[in-house]
Formats: structure tokens, C-alpha cells, sequence
């Protein structure tokens, strides 16, 4: 199944949740946002949503800025 | 004659007795006179940004001597293996982070952008950027009242990123915008304040804290804003991209301080010819 992280289209196991995601990208969750489909997803949903065909998951940070 | 010599010229030193009940405490130093936003007090009038800092260490040395305690952070994807970030400075430093919607060129961009910053980063807080072209980085109104508005309704504490446009100001306070923060001249220029009369009527009007934001180059201007009766200061590049970024952040802490300071004190009136300041010779 194919998902676009960040941008990038990448292949997925089925019914990888968002929680997956973010520690594919980060060791570090703290600081860290996931919008999927432009939704943002609460931390507390992490565990529990999982990420469909063709889904784009953003995962951001803070970064130096402003 | 060309000296008229006034004996309780404002300008002469000691001249009155009842100078010390009547001098305003030393503002920062004394916790007498802090900044305050949407009910939450600050000791610092120095906000700063975190964008062009040669190196996280040099810039949490910097931050450090600023005496800032409300910074701003972008939102970016996460990208791999990245090792320390900004936002462990800041929570070393107990430094509030205050996200910014940098890069967001329509009102749903930085809706967006905003909600995010509230699950990633913890706080309602935002600082609204909503520009119209990356040449000027110029707020673009209509879209930045938008979303403003639509930010307050979603609860946010909106500190924008403005015109120095004393209409706009008006209508951004008018939304619920907790501050504002008019520019001096574009984000990075350096070009300092200019338009100050424009951000004096910005203060004359204002029940909100008026925070000058974009355009300091260098610590004069930094006091001029705080002259001109600004509640605080917001800079970035004219620190983090300074020859010495700790010593110029040293040097805006005491601009700011020494502007409000100046503002606080009174000016004296602008006169075209002298006015001695020593008694006339018998």
C-alpha cells in the first residue's frame, strides 16, 4: 500500500497507524504535529488511526524560525 | 539676547527635590513594569525569532543573553536523523515558544498551520504571518483579517504579523487579536522604522500591545520602537545573522530596556535653538 510521507509517495504494511509513521521519521514525538490529509490527528489518535491508500501524512516539527 | 536663562530648567541636573519619589522604577530590572498579553506577564519587552542562527549553540548562548522569554519557531516536516532541536532550547531555557504560520500565503494555509503548531508545540498562541509575495513578505490584509478572525473564533490567542497600517491595526484588535505587531520595514532588510508616524498612531489607538515587528537592523532602532511607545520589540535576523550574534543580543536587551525606559521618563520638548542648562554667568 502506498502512502505519501512527507511529501514522498513510500510503501506501507496495511493498517500501519499514524504512531508508525511518526517513528519511521523521529525518535523524537515531542514537538511533533500530524496532519492527515490536511486533518490534524491528536496525539491520543496516533495509535488508533490508521493511514489508507494514497493517504498523504504530514509529520512536522519545530523548526528555527521567524 | 541669545541665552534666556530659565531657573527651574528641566534640564538641569538636581534642580528638583522631588525627583526620586517621582522617577519611575527601573521597569525590567525592578519587575514593575512588565509586558503583558492576553493576561500572561513577561519581564522581557524582547521577543525574538530563531530563523538564521549560525548554530543551535550559538543561538541558545544569544537567546540567553537577550533576556527573552517568548520566541518564535516555524512549523516544517520532520526531517530524518535531525539531532537536537529548537524546541529543546527552549524548554531548557524555559523560553515560551511562540509558532509562527511563516510561509503561509492564504488565510487556510495558516488555519492550517495554526492548528498544527497547538497539537505539536502545546499552546494556543500563535503568531500569524500570512504574506502576499516571497520578494516583500508583505502581510497581505485581507487575507491575514481573515484568518485572524477565524483564529480567535477557534479560541487562539493571535499575536499578527501586520501592516504598518493603523486601520488594519484597528480591525485586527477589533477581530480579537490579543496584540498587534506592525512591521517597521520588511522581514530581514535591516531598513529599521520607516514609518514612524504610522506606528505612533498605531500606539495612540491601540488597547492591545503594540509590538514592532520586522525591519530592526541594529539597537538604535530597536529603542526608537520602544520610544515611540511600542510594547515590546520582535527581531530575528538582526541577531542571528549579526558578526557577533550574542553581543547584538546583548546589545537589543539594552535598547529595549533603554527605550521604554526613555518613554517612560518623558522626552523633553524638540526646541530649534538652545536652552542653557547651566545658570547664567552674573
Amino acid at each position: 500500500m502506498d502512502v505519501i510521507i512527507n511529501g514522498e509517495r513510500r510503501a506501507v504494511p496495511p493498517r500501519t497507524t499514524v504512531a508508525e509513521v511518526v517513528r519511521s521519521l523521529t525518535r523524537q514525538p515531542a514537538g511533533v504535529a500530524v496532519a492527515l490529509n490536511d486533518e490534524v490527528v491528536p496525539k491520543a489518535g496516533w495509535t488508533t488511526t490508521e493511514v489508507g491508500e494514497d493517504d498523504r501524512v504530514d509529520v512536522l516539527t519545530a523548526v528555527q524560525g521567524g | 539676547m541669545a541665552h534666556t536663562h530659565t531657573p527651574a530648567s528641566p534640564g538641569a541636573a538636581g534642580a528638583s527635590g522631588t525627583g526620586r519619589e517621582e522617577r519611575p522604577d527601573h521597569g525590567a530590572e525592578a519587575g514593575g513594569d512588565p509586558l503583558v498579553i492576553a493576561g500572561r506577564s513577561f519581564t522581557s519587552r524582547l521577543i525574538t525569532g530563531t530563523g538564521g542562527a549560525p548554530s543551535l549553540r550559538i543561538l541558545e548562548d544569544a537567546l540567553a543573553a537577550s533576556g527573552t522569554e517568548l520566541t518564535t519557531v516555524a512549523l516544517r516536516r520532520v526531517s530524518p536523523g535531525a539531532e537536537g532541536t529548537v524546541w529543546d532550547v527552549l524548554r531548557r531555557n524555559g523560553i515560551r515558544a511562540l509558532p509562527n504560520t511563516a510561509g503561509c500565503f492564504t488565510a487556510g494555509d495558516a488555519l492550517r498551520t495554526a492548528r498544527l503548531a497547538r497539537e505539536a508545540l502545546e499552546t494556543d498562541w500563535v503568531k500569524l504571518e500570512v504574506v502576499a509575495d516571497d520578494r516583500t513578505l508583505l502581510p497581505d490584509p485581507v487575507e491575514l483579517l481573515d484568518a485572524a478572525e477565524r483564529l480567535v473564533d477557534e479560541g487562539f490567542t493571535v499575536l499578527p504579523y501586520t501592516n504598518d497600517d493603523p486601520v488594519l491595526a484597528r480591525r485586527l484588535e477589533q477581530v480579537g487579536c490579543a496584540a498587534v505587531m506592525p512591521l517597521g520595514a520588511p522581514i530581514g532588510s535591516g531598513l529599521g522604522i520607516r514609518n514612524p508616524h504610522n506606528i505612533e498612531l498605531i500606539v495612540e489607538q491601540a488597547h492591545v500591545p503594540v509590538v514592532i515587528d520586522a525591519g530592526i537592523g541594529t539597537a538604535s532602532e530597536a529603542a526608537l520602537a520602544m520610544e515611540l511607545g511600542c510594547d515590546a520589540v520582535m527581531l530575528a535576523t538582526a541577531v542571528t545573522r549579526a558578526q557577533d550574534p550574542v553581543l547584538m543580543a546583548a546589545a537589543m536587551r539594552d535598547a529595549v530596556n533603554a527605550g521604554r525606559a526613555a518613554r517612560r521618563a518623558g522626552r523633553i520638548p524638540v526646541r530649534r535653538y538652545a536652552q542653557a542648562s547651566s545658570p547664567a554667568v552674573d
